[in-house]
C-alpha cells in the first residue's frame, strides 16, 4: 500500500467515521458540551472585525465547495463565460483572504487579549491553526493552480463521490502537487479535530428558527384526568 | 379559555430595607460558580439609579422585549425589537446589542494571601485586587451595587431612565441634598407570559413550564447565541462565559417542588416578599401584549382570572390543573394584592413581555408634606396624613417616576395605589393609636374606593401576615409527575435526576 492510498482513501474513513460516531454519542450523551463558546462578552472589539468576516467568509467557501461537489453541472454551466469564470475565482480568492485575515485576527486576540486566553482551551488553538492552514493553502492553490473551480469538478468531485460511495479511489490525487494534498489532508484532521473541539457547533447552525413558533411551553406530565 | 397556572412572586416596595440579604442567598445558593460571578439573579437597586446592569431599562440601546406596531387597518401587532428571524441568523456571529462585561463589572477577589506571605515591613500589608475571570490585578471600576444607597447619584441617579416625562425642576429637586430620596427595587426574572428570551432563542433551547409558568434555559441545547441574553428588556438573562452556557433564576423551583419558598423569598429580612398562585388565560395573552401603551395595565390584569369564579375552576379542571393548585389560586396573597384591592402592577409592562412578578409601588418619606413649595415639618400627624393624601402630585418620589417603572408612565393609576395605601395607614393610626375613627378618616378611604374591612385586611396581609400566609404554596405532587417518565424506586440510592456529569466548558 502507498502513501497516497493511506493518506487519501483510507485515513478519509478513519475521520469521517470517528467525526460521525463522536459527534453522535456527543448529542446524545454530552450535549451539555456543545456550544459556539462565544467570548463576545469578555471582549467584542476585535472580535467583530475577526468573526464576521472569518465566518461569513467560510461559510460561503464552504458553501462553493459543496456545490462543486454536489452540483458540479452548475459551476461548469457558471463558468461557460470567461468573464464569469473570472468573476467567481475572484470572489472565491477575496472572501478567502477576508476569512483569513479574520482569522488572523482571531488568533491574535487568543493569544494576547487576557481575558480570552483565561478561556482558552489547548483544542481552540489546535483548531485555529487546522483553520488557518487550510486557509492559507487554500489561498496559496487559488492563485498558483488557477480555475480551481473548474478542474475542481473533474479531480475532486469524482474523488470525494468515490469515497462518499464507499469506493474509495484516490488515484486522481496521486499527482497533484504537495500543497493542494496538504489542503485536503488537513481536511481530514480537521474532521478529526471536529468532534472533539467546538467545531462541533457548526451543525447546530439553527436553521429551525426560521420556522419554529415563537413561543414555546413544555409540560412535563400531560393532563392527569385521575385528580379529584 | 385556556386556563393555565403560575406561580408568582410580589414585593412589597415600602417594606424593603435594601440589606441584599435575598442577593446573598441567591448568589451563596446558585451562582458562586466559575463564570456567574458577575450573575444576580437576585439584584436589589437602588431608585432612582442606573441599575444593574447599568442602565438595563434603556431598550433603545439594549433592544430588549417587543415592540408595538400599528395595525392600520390590520390587527395590531408586537414584534421583538432585537431581531427578525432571518436578523437573528445574520447576527450570530457577532451581535452588536449584546451587553458586555463591561455594562456588568469584572468580577474581583483579593488576593488575602498576600497579607499572611508578606515579609515584615513598616508599612501594613494590603490584598490587593484581582480579577475572577483572569486571576491578574485590576483596578475596581464598577460593582454590582455600585450606586447603592445613591452613591454617586449625579453619575448614576441623574442617568436613570425613567426620569422620561420628568420636568426640569422636578429632576433638579431630586438631586437637592436635603430633598433627596430613594428606595429599593429588588428583581429577579419576571417569567414573563410572553417572554422574549424565549422566542429571541436560535436553538429554541429557552421554555416556559407549563406547571408553573418558570421560564427555563435548557443548557443541553444552550449552543451561547446569546439572543435571550439581548433580548430580555430586564437584563435576567446571564451568559457564563465559562461554561458558554446562558443561566437565569429559576424561581428556586427545586425548592418549590419541595414545599419550600424561593430562597430569597425565604431569607427577605424586610418580609417584603410573598409567593402565590395565579391563574391566568393563555388564549388572551396574544391581544393582551397587542395593544396600545395607554390600555396595556389593564389587559394585562384582565388576562389573570378570578380563581373563585366556578366558570374559571371548571375550566382550570378541564385543562388537568390540580385541586390543590386551585386551592392555592384561592388563598394567593398576589391575587388579593393585584387584582382584588388593585394596589400591585408588574415592571415595565411597556416592555410587552408580560412580567409576572408584582412590586406595590413605594410611598414616599412622610416628611415630605409640602406647601407653598415649601417643605414643612411642624405639622401635626393628623395634617400631616392628608396632606399627603391630597398633595400626591408634590410627593417626594415624583408620581411620574413610579408611573414609569409599573404604570406604562400613567400616574392616575400610581396616584390611585398611593392614595389607597395612605388611607389604610391613616385609618389603621386613627384605630390603634387615637382610639377614634373621625368621619374625615372614613371619607379618606371612601375616596380612596376602599372601605374599613378592606383597609384592615390589606394592613393585616402587609404587616403581620404569618410564614404560611406569606407563601402559600402549592403541592407540586413531583413524586407523581416523574413517575410518568420514570420509576422513582429503581433510582433508589442513586445521586439524584440531576447532572451526572460536571459542567464543564465545551467537554
Ligand atoms: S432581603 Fe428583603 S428587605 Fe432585604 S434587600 Fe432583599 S428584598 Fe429588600
Amino acid at each position: 500500500m502507498d502513501w497516497n492510498t493511506l493518506l487519501f482513501a483510507i485515513f478519509p474513513y478513519v475521520a469521517l467515521f470517528t467525526a460521525t460516531i463522536v459527534t453522535i454519542y456527543r448529542s446524545i450523551y454530552r450535549p451539555f458540551s456543545i456550544s459556539s463558546l462565544s467570548s463576545q462578552l469578555l471582549e467584542r472589539r476585535w472580535l467583530y472585525w475577526g468573526s464576521i468576516s472569518f465566518h461569513w467568509g467560510v461559510t460561503i467557501i464552504l458553501a462553493g465547495h459543496l456545490t462543486a461537489i454536489f452540483l458540479p453541472q452548475s459551476i461548469l454551466l457558471w463558468n461557460q463565460a470567461p468573464l464569469r469564470l473570472y468573476l467567481l475565482e475572484i470572489t472565491g480568492i477575496g472572501l478567502g483572504i477576508w476569512a483569513t485575515l479574520g482569522m488572523f485576527l482571531l488568533l491574535w486576540r487568543r493569544v494576547s487579549v487576557d481575558r480570552i486566553r483565561a478561556v482558552s482551551t489547548p483544542m481552540d488553538f489546535v483548531v485555529l491553526v487546522l483553520t488557518l492552514v487550510s486557509m492559507v493553502t487554500g489561498i496559496i492553490i487559488s492563485s498558483y493552480y488557477r480555475w480551481g473551480s473548474t478542474w475542481f469538478t473533474g479531480i475532486f468531485t469524482p474523488y470525494v463521490w468515490s469515497i462518499l460511495t464507499f469506493r474509495p479511489n484516490a488515484a486522481p490525487l496521486l499527482p497533484l502537487p504537495f500543497i493542494i494534498k496538504l489542503h485536503v489532508f488537513n481536511f481530514y484532521l480537521m474532521a478529526m479535530a471536529f468532534a472533539f473541539s467546538r467545531l462541533v457547533h457548526i451543525i447546530t447552525w439553527p436553521l429551525g428558527y426560521l420556522l419554529r413558533p415563537w413561543q414555546i411551553v413544555i409540560a412535563l406530565r400531560k393532563t392527569r384526568t385521575d385528580a379529584p | 379559555m385556556n386556563v393555565r397556572v403560575h406561580m408568582s412572586m410580589l414585593f412589597h416596595l415600602d417594606k424593603c430595607i435594601g440589606c441584599h440579604t435575598c442577593s446573598i442567598a441567591c448568589k451563596n445558593l446558585w451562582t458562586d460558580r466559575k463564570g456567574a460571578e458577575y450573575m444576580w439573579w437576585n439584584n436589589v437597586e437602588t431608585r432612582p439609579g442606573t441599575g444593574y446592569p447599568t442602565q438595563w431599562e434603556n431598550q433603545e440601546h439594549f433592544k430588549g422585549g417587543w415592540k408595538f406596531e400599528k395595525g392600520y387597518g390590520e390587527p395590531d401587532a408586537i414584534s421583538l425589537r432585537l431581531h427578525s428571524r432571518a436578523g437573528a441568523l445574520a447576527k450570530l456571529y457577532y451581535n452588536p446589542d449584546l451587553p458586555s462585561l463591561e455594562d456588568y463589572y469584572e468580577p474581583f477577589t483579593f488576593r488575602y494571601a498576600d497579607l499572611f506571605n508578606a515579609p515584615e515591613n513598616t508599612q501594613q500589608p494590603t490584598a490587593i485586587p484581582i480579577s475572577m475571570v483572569t486571576g491578574k490585578p485590576l483596578h475596581i471600576e464598577s460593582g454590582p451595587n455600585w450606586d447603592d444607597d445613591l452613591g454617586g447619584s449625579n453619575l448614576y441617579a441623574r442617568n436613570d431612565p425613567n426620569h422620561a416625562g420628568l420636568s426640569d425642576e422636578v429632576k433638579a429637586a431630586l438631586e437637592e441634598v436635603d430633598r433627596v430620596v430613594f428606595n429599593y427595587m429588588p428583581r429577579i426574572c419576571n417569567h414573563c407570559l410572553n417572554p422574549a428570551c424565549v422566542a429571541a432563542c436560535p436553538s429554541g433551547a429557552i421554555y416556559k413550564r407549563a406547571e408553573d409558568g418558570v421560564v427555563l434555559v435548557n443548557e443541553n441545547n444552550c449552543r451561547a447565541w446569546r439572543m435571550c441574553v439581548a433580548a430580555c428588556p430586564y437584563k435576567k438573562v446571564y451568559y457564563n462565559w465559562n461554561t458558554g452556557k446562558s443561566e437565569k433564576c429559576i424561581l428556586c423551583f427545586p425548592r418549590l417542588e419541595t414545599g419550600q419558598s424561593p430562597a430569597c423569598a425565604h431569607s427577605c429580612v424586610g418580609r417584603i416578599r410573598y409567593m402565590g398562585v395565579l391563574l391566568y388565560d393563555a388564549d388572551r395573552i396574544p391581544s393582551a401584549a397587542a395593544v396600545p401603551d395607554e390600555k396595556l395595565v389593564a389587559a394585562f390584569m384582565d388576562t389573570l382570572l378570578d380563581p373563585s369564579d366556578p366558570a374559571v375552576v371548571a375550566a382550570a379542571r378541564a385543562n388537568g390543573i390540580d385541586a390543590g393548585w386551585i386551592k392555592a389560586a384561592q388563598d394567593s396573597p398576589i391575587y388579593k394584592f393585584a387584582k382584588v384591592w388593585k394596589i400591585a402592577l408588574p415592571l415595565h409592562l411597556e416592555y410587552r413581555t408580560m412580567a409576572m412578578m408584582f412590586y406595590i409601588p413605594p410611598l414616599s418619606p412622610v416628611m415630605s408634606a409640602m406647601k407653598d413649595g415649601r417643605v414643612r415639618l411642624e405639622l401635626d400627624d393628623p395634617d400631616q396624613d392628608f396632606e399627603l393624601f391630597n398633595h400626591l402630585h408634590k410627593a417626594r418620589l415624583p408620581l411620574k417616576y413610579l408611573a414609569n417603572l409599573f404604570s406604562v408612565g400613567n400616574e392616575d393609576t400610581i396616584r390611585r395605589i398611593l392614595r389607597k395605601i395612605y388611607a389604610v395607614r391613616i385609618y389603621m393610626r386613627r384605630k390603634t393609636v387615637d382610639k377614634n375613627i373621625d368621619a374625615a378618616t372614613l371619607q379618606a378611604l371612601a375616596e380612596a374606593g376602599t372601605s374599613p374591612e378592606e383597609a384592615e385586611a390589606i394592613y393585616r396581609l402587609t404587616t403581620l401576615p404569618t410564614v404560611p400566609e406569606r407563601f402559600v404554596l402549592p403541592p407540586y405532587h413531583r413524586e407523581m409527575a416523574i413517575e410518568t417518565l420514570r420509576d422513582p424506586l429503581s433510582h433508589k440510592g442513586e445521586a439524584g435526576f440531576g447532572y451526572n456529569q460536571p459542567p464543564r466548558r465545551g467537554e
